[in-house]
């Protein structure tokens, strides 16, 4: 409580700061002054009329604190820009562009993070361990302007001239696959005969497929067809079961199986939902039919203990509709790479949309919207998945050395349940609380990734605001960042307080 | 396939007692600080960081002339920065210019450094004085951020922890409040001011900033430790607060503040480049690793040598910096055994068998 009232004290001394520092940087008149001709004279005296400029700063920014603070009397106002619009205008078009991006990146890396983390540690000093560490640190010294621009050269640039000829050399396919097999090899570890066998198969099996993708031209018209969707939605079914209930459990099986034939028997006439009736409304709607039909699953199938048979027939339809939702997306490629604005390169290195690209098509505007977003994604993504690796490794191993795990394995629980319910809960709750952190983090890296990339987000305001001596627009973004930290801090105790009983708030 | 598996060690039963001889034995009659640089210099990666960060500090610091003032040490390299010889043009690829002579195969004629072996940048000036010029900055600006974190925060962390009550929430309510702001912004904001009276004052600006983390840490540390038996024991022989602070508490938390130093010398040469690429840090004419690749950003496709180079030297510097943070921190760290290898394993199950 009292971290609340405080919150407004340390808003205004941190946006007093900034206004300070920042009108003592800039003159926003500088290059006005060097002309001498009428024009520039009137110009000056507009803008120092429209900004106020004739008060001193530490006086003007009570001038800009009254628009704030009539956000309570329902008369909001951030002032306006140089060029004669409001900040809060500005602002309204960039807070979408940049939350997409940081969040996408947020989500996904916290994904594989955790995944190659949570591997890591289970596996502790393996040759996989290692090489994560090692990787963790290499993505921690990386600069991402850097990684940005060797993004935007090899992925984009090159695979556009890629897809004008394409052709995988039997090199690359030979050095992908050994790579593969090095990484699914560590990943299972083991004795050394299981090593190479286990690499011997992923070598094989991606080299088959890196073959077949290159004689059927598939990055050309890719999908993945109903018969790889059935193969992979069994292959789901299984692999939900195993860390969900464990493939013991018969009835759990049987739900998410008879889940994944659902989606084999579904994927035509989804097909002509989707193509009639495409919008986040259907999705959303599937979505719903999807969790349904596992609670209905799990009453046909079982009288007692439904919960677990519920989550697992779920979450495997979930992923088996989104196999199909992708397999839909794909199906646009030929579209996409055919449009008058594309024009057969595909892989955009600049902007957050394509302006040329003016069509209704729900699924082409979409993967307009995810090709633009992949490269800046990718190169945050590289950036935060170091942080979770190592903090998702420490957070587990540090529980795995706790008593209760002891105790847990002493009463013959198997590893499986000690991982999950035992371990992997109790590793959430540190990592509940950095996840805000992380997600503020992120709009530092933004800011950077949005000037390579051209995105007219949040982080280009706030160069603008800064470079061109902007005040009003730069205390606009440094306001929203601010009231985020304070609330997403707050929001983070509480939820750790919520999550971890031993944790009580407001002493 | 199973996805849980615990990695059995054959011989493990047999050798729970063994692995605890193996760790005692180790520390057996040593001081906190010879077991530290022991443990360290056990950290393979951490001593090949270590070395390699040395001999980048020794290269980048020789190669060009150091001027203090009046004096003026000569490096050993022939171009400075503000040299602009002829651009090569012969023998490049694609009708380049400029293009490195740096030849690492030892067969070919043109094998060593040549004339420009980090190639030329657009007017001609030699990219490998230009780079060391600008790791010189990158490495000085490390430094001087790490430091007056490093001293701002153990110094309010102290206080802070030390003393509690009233100062300790004022202090802490202040970094909340320099916490409350993305570093990003009132670092622009900060290094548009100072990018105008130079770099120092721009690692000065930065290190004011970077302290609040380390600050909570030392702090932690020293809440926990004052309460110590030991502690008690000092203030009752009648040792001031100064002496407990220095003699009794510091040390015992110097481990975890030396880490986090590494950790925010680490972030702060990204810091610097970043800020540098976005035009707040170092401008021109002044050169800085960030500032290299920022300018040249737009030729990668004609000439890629003049993005890989500065690029290549932040990537060491940071690495290596990150490798040695995590050397120390296993080697400071008492709860941490060093690992136990193959080798040990086998002395250790020739011992036991002896021993029966």
């Amino acid at each position: 409580m009292r971290r609340i009232a405080l919150a407004p004290l340390i808003l205004f001394g941190s946006t007093f700061l900034v206004y300070n520092l920042a009108a003592y940087a800039n003159d926003p008149l500088a290059e006005l002054r060097l002309a001498s001709d009428d024009g520039t004279r009137q110009q000056i005296i507009a803008l120092t009329r429209d900004l106020n400029l004739d008060v001193p700063a530490p006086l003007r920014y009570f001038l800009w604190l009254k628009g704030v603070l009539g956000l309570f009397i329902g008369k909001f106002d951030l002032g306006s820009t140089r060029s004669a619009t409001t900040v809060w205008e500005e602002l309204s078009y960039a807070i979408p562009v940049s939350f997409r991006l940081v969040l996408a990146a947020t989500v996904t890396a916290l994904i594989i993070g955790l995944a190659l983390g949570i591997i890591s540690a289970l596996r502790q000093y393996s040759r996989f361990d290692y090489a994560m560490t090692f990787l963790a640190f290499l993505l921690f010294s990386l600069p991402i302007f850097w990684v940005a621009v060797l993004l935007k050269e090899f992925m984009a640039i090159q695979f556009n001239n890629f897809l004008s000829e394409p052709n995988i050399p039997i090199k690359w396919m030979v050095i992908f696959s050994i790579f593969t097999g090095i990484f699914w090899g560590s990943l299972f570890g083991g004795e050394r005969k299981r090593f190479w066998s286990v690499f011997g198969g992923a070598f094989a099996t991606s080299f088959v497929i890196l073959w077949a993708i290159d004689l059927t031209d598939w990055y050309l018209s890719p999908g993945l067809g109903i018969i790889l969707i059935g193969f992979l939605s069994v292959g789901i079914a299984f692999g939900v079961t195993a860390i969900s209930t464990g493939l013991s459990n018969l009835i759990a099986k049987k739900a998410a199986l008879t889940m994944a034939g659902l989606a084999v028997v579904c994927y035509y006439p989804a097909q002509w939902i989707f193509n009639n009736f495409g919008s986040y409304f259907t999705i959303f709607i599937l979505i719903s039919l999807i969790v349904l039909t596992g609670l209905a699953l799990s009453r046909i199938y079982s009288k007692i203990d439904r919960g677990p048979i519920a989550r697992t027939a779920i979450i495997t339809g979930i992923l088996s509709g989104f196999l199909i939702l992708v397999d839909r997306i794909m199906q646009s490629w030929d579209d996409y790479r055919a449009t008058d604005a594309v024009n057969g390169r595909p892989v955009p290195t600049y902007g957050q949309r394509k302006d040329q690209l003016v069509t209704e098509d729900f699924w082409l505007n979409n993967l307009d919207i995810i090709m633009h977003l992949v490269l800046p994604t990718l190169a945050l993504i590289l950036i935060s998945v170091a942080g979770w690796i190592r903090y998702t490794r420490g957070a587990l191993l540090e529980v795995l050395n706790q008593d209760y795990i002891r105790t847990a394995r002493a009463k013959g629980l198997n590893e499986r349940v000690v991982i999950t319910r035992h371990a992997l809960r109790n590793t959430m709750l540190p990592l509940s609380s950095l996840f805000v952190g992380e997600f503020l983090g992120l709009i530092g890296g933004a800011v950077i990734t949005e000037r390579v990339f051209g995105w007219q987000g949040m982080g280009t305001l706030f160069i603008r605001g800064v470079n061109g001596g902007d005040l009003n627009l730069l205390m606009g973004v440094t306001l929203l960042f601010a009231v985020l930290t304070i609330f997403g801090n707050l929001l983070s105790d509480l939820v750790y307080s919520a999550l971890d009983p031993r944790i009580r708030l407001g002493k | 396939m199973k996805l849980f598996g615990r990695k059995e060690n054959s011989t493990g039963e047999i050798l729970a007692g063994g692995e605890n001889a193996i760790a005692n034995k180790e520390v057996e009659g040593l001081s906190q600080g010879q077991i530290v640089r022991r443990r360290f210099f056990h950290h393979r990666a951490a001593v090949i960081a270590l070395a390699s960060f040395a001999s980048i500090i020794l290269f980048v610091m020789t190669s060009l002339d150091v001027k203090m003032g009046p004096i003026r040490i000569p490096g050993w390299w022939k171009w400075t920065v503000e040299d602009i010889p002829d651009l090569r043009y012969k023998d490049c690829p694609g009708g380049t210019t400029g293009c490195p002579t740096l030849s690492l195969d030892p067969t070919s004629a043109a094998f060593g450094m040549g004339t420009h072996p980090f190639g030329q940048d657009d007017i001609g000036r030699d990219y490998f004085a230009l780079v060391m010029n600008g790791a010189r900055r990158s490495l000085m600006i490390m430094f001087v951020i790490g430091a007056v974190s490093g001293f701002i925060g153990v110094v309010v962390g102290s206080i802070s922890g030390f003393y509690g009550k009233k100062i300790d929430s004022v202090l802490m309510r202040l970094v909340d409040f320099i916490q409350t702001v993305p570093t990003i912004i009132i670092a622009a904001v900060i290094g548009k001011a100072a990018g105008k009276v130079g770099p120092l004052y721009l690692a000065l600006f930065l290190g004011v900033l970077g302290w609040t983390g380390l600050a909570r840490l030392v702090r932690a540390q020293f809440l926990s430790l004052r309460e110590m038996e030991f502690v008690d024991a000092a203030r009752v022989a009648g040792a001031s607060n100064l002496r407990i602070t220095f003699k009794h508490i510091l040390p015992n938390a110097v481990g975890q503040i030396i880490v986090v130093i590494t950790l925010i010398m680490a972030g702060a040469i990204l810091t610097e480049t970043g800020l540098s690429y976005l035009g707040f840090g170092v401008v021109a004419p002044d050169v800085s690793l960030g500032l290299l690749i920022s300018q040249y950003e737009s030729s990668f496709t004609t000439r890629p040598w003049l993005f890989w180079w500065p690029g290549f030297f932040i990537i060491s510097i940071a690495l290596c910096v990150n490798f040695i943070g995590d050397g120390l921190r296993d080697a400071f760290d008492p709860r941490q055994r060093r690992r136990i290898t193959k080798r040990d394993r086998l002395q250790a199950k020739l011992q036991i068998k002896a021993g029966e």
